[in-house]
């Protein structure tokens, strides 16, 4: 089992940092091109709304990421402490955007029709957005 | 790859030709160059994302800012795209009824509906 672990201080250009160190990993673990660049896309996406919400409410707690490997696929956590909104809407979220700001439900929507395999869970102190991908066999 | 910013005219439209990363750090230049155009009198601008290669939610809530300048001077923006992961962001979001979205600049240049 291979893991990385980052942790993020809120700061909106680390979130570029994640991405590349998501599209390494990734790469590193054999997950095929197209689904690397998913993986960019919703890993950015999970990482800017955590940071977003870090920025908001807990400026000197660090998001963290995990990047876990195994035998089977590719999960990446990113874990925030941000306060839990209402759960995601599905349909017309267009009524969401207001002002210049971005309500997390639609980060969670976006995130949700990139990846089929996603679990966001509400833990003790904030949420943790889990996103796996399976990983082709290895050949020997 | 950082965020590339550059407008032109095409008759009575500005075209701002987006390229690189919109994300929750380079969305704030976007969002700049949009409130300069529509402050300088730009109200029909096509915003063309043919050259993106990363879009988050924040760089949706951006573009949609821009909407809402534009037409509080009854203008328009449309979006030049046919990358299929933006064009599916959009359909997640709903936005897909918020923004006209066209194939080319010619034919977005071109649109008066």
């Amino acid at each position: 089992m291979a893991t990385v672990e980052l942790q993020l201080s809120p700061q909106p250009h680390h979130v570029r940092t994640a991405r590349l160190v998501g599209v390494a990993a990734a790469r590193r673990a054999g997950l095929p091109d197209e689904l690397v660049d998913e993986l960019r896309w919703a890993l950015g996406e999970a990482c800017s709304r955590a940071v977003a919400l870090h920025a908001a409410h807990a400026p000197d707690v660090p998001v963290r990421v995990l990047l876990r490997e195994d035998s089977t696929g590719l999960t990446v956590e990113v874990i925030d402490q941000g306060p839990q909104g209402p759960p995601s809407e599905d349909g017309d979220l267009a009524a969401l955007f207001e002002g210049d700001e971005v309500d997390p439900r639609v980060s969670l929507a976006v995130l949700g029709g990139l990846v089929d395999d996603i679990d966001i869970a509400a833990t003790a102190t904030g949420t943790t957005v889990r996103l796996r991908w399976p990983l082709p066999p290895r050949s020997v | 790859m950082d965020l590339s910013l550059e407008d032109r005219t095409e008759g009575d439209r500005t075209v701002v030709v987006v390229g690189g990363e919109i994300d929750v750090y380079t969305a704030p230049k976007l969002r700049e160059k949009l409130i300069d155009l529509v402050s300088a009198g730009n109200y029909h601008l096509v915003v063309d994302m043919e050259a993106v290669e990363f879009l988050d939610s924040t760089g949706l809530g951006v573009l949609v800012g821009g909407l809402k300048r534009v037409r509080a001077h009854e203008g328009s923006l449309r979006l030049v795209c046919t990358q299929e992961r933006i064009l599916k962001i959009f359909r997640i979001t709903g936005l897909t009824k918020v923004f006209p979205i066209h194939a080319s600049v010619d034919e977005a240049v071109a649109a008066t509906d």
